[in-house]
């Protein structure tokens, strides 16, 4: 293997590992400031359980998280020095803002919002809480202008073939941004929901039933149900956007080879390019040109206009299938979950099981619909790094790739190690019975004595 | 000195600065990983609760400075860590398994606990040393041949004790009773290794390079320059009388750490001087490497508000855990 095919396996890898992560991280903060906020106001210990629970599975997420973002950070460089050498005056500044302003930011306030009980305030233990949230997404804010940028970059320009910037409102409010920042903080948002509805359908499932589960069953229920239809149709305006700057991608996710008007949705094809033509199809007659144009006669440039620079086709088409098909899943589990739930007069007992199955099935379904969509653009966006600018063989480097292969292995193997860990990890804390800061579950309901002795309490091995 | 030719030595500076906050700061807590599996099962409990609330940050401060090489020296970034690939790739590895450990040692199975502490221990090792290889290599240029080699082997292992002897005199600082005392013993252990090798760094370092040679033995260069090493061994041997002294166990207990970071910002200073104005010893200046700038500008802004911010957050943070370390518990 080339060693320029080896190192984009190796950042792919790396960043679909580290996605995992932030991608529950951004909404779960959030979500443990609710958490948080509704024990507060009704001082309903079932709150306080779920804020307790999910704080811990935020707190290794956020582990894994930032140890596979510094190796990232090592590896923008490494693998790619050419990239920043020659767009380094645009990335540079955009990375760099999002250290100061964002990875301190929640990297500190974790520490108190974890471990700072007693020690600071309620007020500031909030503050903290909020901090690190508004730190993750700030985060993602920063990468995604910069990651937005090399998709559909603006306010530049060229001399000596060195990147400068002329306008940096333009660089960062790209014309893909604000498309991108709303799908993918969306996602997050499922992702979340659909792993705190999964993990409460587990222990049901388990007869492992906490304080918490009922109302944390319907809280990511509520989050996925709303969430789900405002996420198909930001994805839909994502994806005119990308047609009207990148209309290779959505050629190839839609396996359109020629030019041509009332074009039809693929639900099922296999594409080869060595013929460059589908076999197998199964088509919705004129309803890719309907999706794409909102017009059922719209025309659509098919990947033979952009011979030499257009993506591959395969996995641009079947991942775009994965994920709108775990989205249709979604959509039709959170509403038929929320509304049986709700008929039942939210006694998750009361619920079927072949529906808990389903969504205790669907706990990592937001880490599928991610990875899927996030192949979709970025190997959509090949044969360039920075779209139709500077491509990928231009920048890679020298590294032999014996060197790459090796370091590769080593990676991939301690990154499915980890998955396997956290997973498991993850199902063990759902299935272990839960003690109040008091002690016996259903102890305390008054939020000022649990805090005070939350502070005092030791117990060995409850947290780290 | 103009603008444009000040900003990358100001760039420089911070990046010193960032390198050197995370090798203190990260230093400690990879100290203490090392330190673990000499410790009894509660013991490395309080020992990680020492370090607890502080790591995640402690590892941001290596992002800035390696950012801070990729941001605004993109040509020395690539040349670095082209040349250093396998051990920055090791050191990544090592980083991930200690942070992993910090929360699945204590979230996994009970059987899996002690795993998971050799992950913590493990990594911490492969960190220290593969960070002490890259100095190493680093100081000299990335030069070839058998004798630089030896010289980042050297530093591969030196490093690491350093790290023991800083995380020893961190737990000095952060815990009671009996551990503290073994933090004492573990601290007595590790120095006169750190002494020697310092030492050894001290003479090898002219010999293996003209460069730092020219620097540092001319007049009245030699004169000026002395109270650099001489600090530091003062401070080294100040080490050590603390250490035998009761009082290490009450009222001075910060002075060991506070001794050692004074080490570690002359033994900074005295590598800035070897060093300057090349970001890569004899291959690259401060000024061949910097990005535009414009660039350089841009960056400059957000640090100076946000630096300053960061600073205080950390200090609040350090506050907010100071005393002595207790069981951390979630609420």
């Amino acid at each position: 293997m080339d060693a320029l095919l080896l190192a984009r396996m190796q950042f792919a890898a790396n960043i679909t590992f580290h996605i995992l992560f932030p991608t529950i991280s951004i909404a779960l903060g959030w979500t443990l400031l609710f958490f948080r906020l509704r024990w507060l106001k009704t001082h309903d210990d079932a709150w306080l359980v779920a804020y307790r629970f999910w704080t811990k599975v935020f707190a290794l997420t956020f582990a894994l998280g930032v140890v596979s973002g510094i190796t990232m950070s090592f590896q923008f460089g490494t693998n790619w020095p050419g990239f920043m050498e020659r767009v380094g005056n645009i990335a540079g500044p955009l990375l760099g803002y999002e250290v100061l302003t964002a990875f301190f930011l929640e990297a500190t306030f974790l520490g108190i919002m974890l471990f700072g009980h007693g020690k600071v305030s309620e007020r500031v233990h909030l503050l903290a809480t909020f901090l690190v949230a508004f730190g993750t997404t700030m985060s993602a804010f920063w990468i995604l202008a910069l990651n937005s940028w090399m998709h559909t970059p603006a306010g530049y320009e060229i001399r000596g073939g060195e990147f400068f910037v002329k306008s940096w409102l333009h660089v960062v409010f790209n014309p893909s941004l604000p498309y991108r920042l709303v799908h993918v903080l969306l996602a997050s948002g499922l992702t979340v929901a659909f792993l705190i509805a999964g993990v409460s359908a587990w222990q049901l499932l388990r007869d492992k039933v906490n304080l918490s589960t009922a109302k944390a069953l319907r809280t990511g229920l509520t989050i996925g149900a709303v969430l789900i239809p405002l996420q198909i149709v930001a994805g839909d305006m994502h994806g005119l956007n990308t047609l009207q700057h990148q209309p290779q991608k959505v050629a190839a996710m839609e396996a359109i080879w020629e030019t041509e008007r009332g074009a039809p949705l693929l639900l099922f094809a296999v594409p080869d390019e060595a013929s460059r033509s589908n076999r197998f199809e199964i088509a919705v007659p004129k309803m890719a040109a309907l999706i794409l144009k909102h017009d059922a006669e719209g025309e659509i440039r098919g990947l033979n206009e952009f011979p030499n620079a257009h993506p591959p086709v395969k996995p641009l088409f079947y991942g775009f299938r994965i994920m709108v098909g775990t989205g249709m899943l979604m959509l039709a589990f959170s509403w038929a979950g929320l509304w049986l739930y709700k008929r039942r007069g939210w006694v998750p007992a009361a619920l079927p099981r072949p529906l808990l199955w389903g969504l205790a099935g669907m706990s990592f379904s937001g880490w599928v619909a991610t990875v899927a969509g996030w192949y979709v653009t970025e190997i959509g966006r090949q044969p360039f790094i920075v779209y139709g600018l500077v491509r990928v063989d231009e920048v890679a480097s020298k590294v032999p790739s014996s060197m790459i292969a090796l370091t590769l292995a080593l990676y991939v193997t301690v990154y499915l190690a980890l998955i396997v860990a956290y997973v498991s990890v993850v199902r063990y804390m759902a299935e272990k019975p839960v003690d109040l800061p008091g002690g016996t579950p259903g102890g305390t309901a008054d939020p000022a004595r649990a805090l005070a002795s939350a502070a005092v309490h030791p117990s060995p091995g409850a947290a780290s | 000195m103009t603008w444009a030719e000040a900003l990358p030595v100001a760039f420089l500076g911070l990046m010193g600065l960032a390198m050197l906050t995370y090798v203190v700061l990260d230093g400690y807590d990879l100290g203490v990983g090392l330190l673990l599996h000499r410790a009894s099962d509660l013991q490395k409990d309080t020992m990680v609760a020492s370090i607890g609330p502080f790591w995640d940050a402690n590892e941001t401060w290596l992002v800035l400075g390696v950012g801070i090489l990729l941001i605004a020296f993109p040509k020395a970034h690539g040349m670095v860590l082209g040349a250093l690939y396998l051990p920055v790739a090791l050191m990544l590895l090592g980083l991930m398994l200690r942070g992993v450990a910090f929360d699945f040692r204590v979230k996994a199975q009970d059987g899996h606990k002690p795993l998971w502490n050799f992950a913590f221990f493990a990594g911490s090792g492969i960190a220290a040393a593969s960070q002490g290889w890259m100095l190493g290599r680093y100081i000299t240029g990335l030069a070839e041949g058998w004798v630089f080699v030896a010289f980042a082997a050297v530093i591969a292992l030196l490093l690491p004790a350093a790290y023991v002897l800083l995380g020893a005199s961190w737990l000095v600082m952060k815990t009671e009773g009996d551990l503290q005392k073994q933090a004492v013993r573990w601290a007595k252990l590790a120095w006169p290794p750190v002494v020697l090798g310092m030492g050894l760094i001290s003479l090898a370092t002219p010999w293996v390079s003209d460069t730092v040679r020219a620097r540092w033995f001319s007049m009245p260069a030699f004169i000026a320059l002395l109270p650099i090493p001489l600090t530091t061994l003062a401070a080294l041997l100040g080490v050590r009388v603390v250490l035998n002294s009761k009082h290490v166990l009450g009222r001075l207990c910060w002075l060991p750490f506070a001794l050692l970071v004074a080490v570690f910002l002359l033994g900074a200073i005295g590598l800035a001087y070897s060093l300057f104005p090349y970001v890569v010893m004899d291959k690259l200046t401060v000024w061949q490497a910097a990005s535009a700038t414009e660039s350089l500008a841009v960056i400059a802004v957000g640090c100076a508000v946000t630096v300053p911010a960061i600073a205080g957050y950390t200090v609040f943070s350090y506050r907010v855990f100071r005393g002595k370390a207790k069981a951390l518990t979630y609420a």
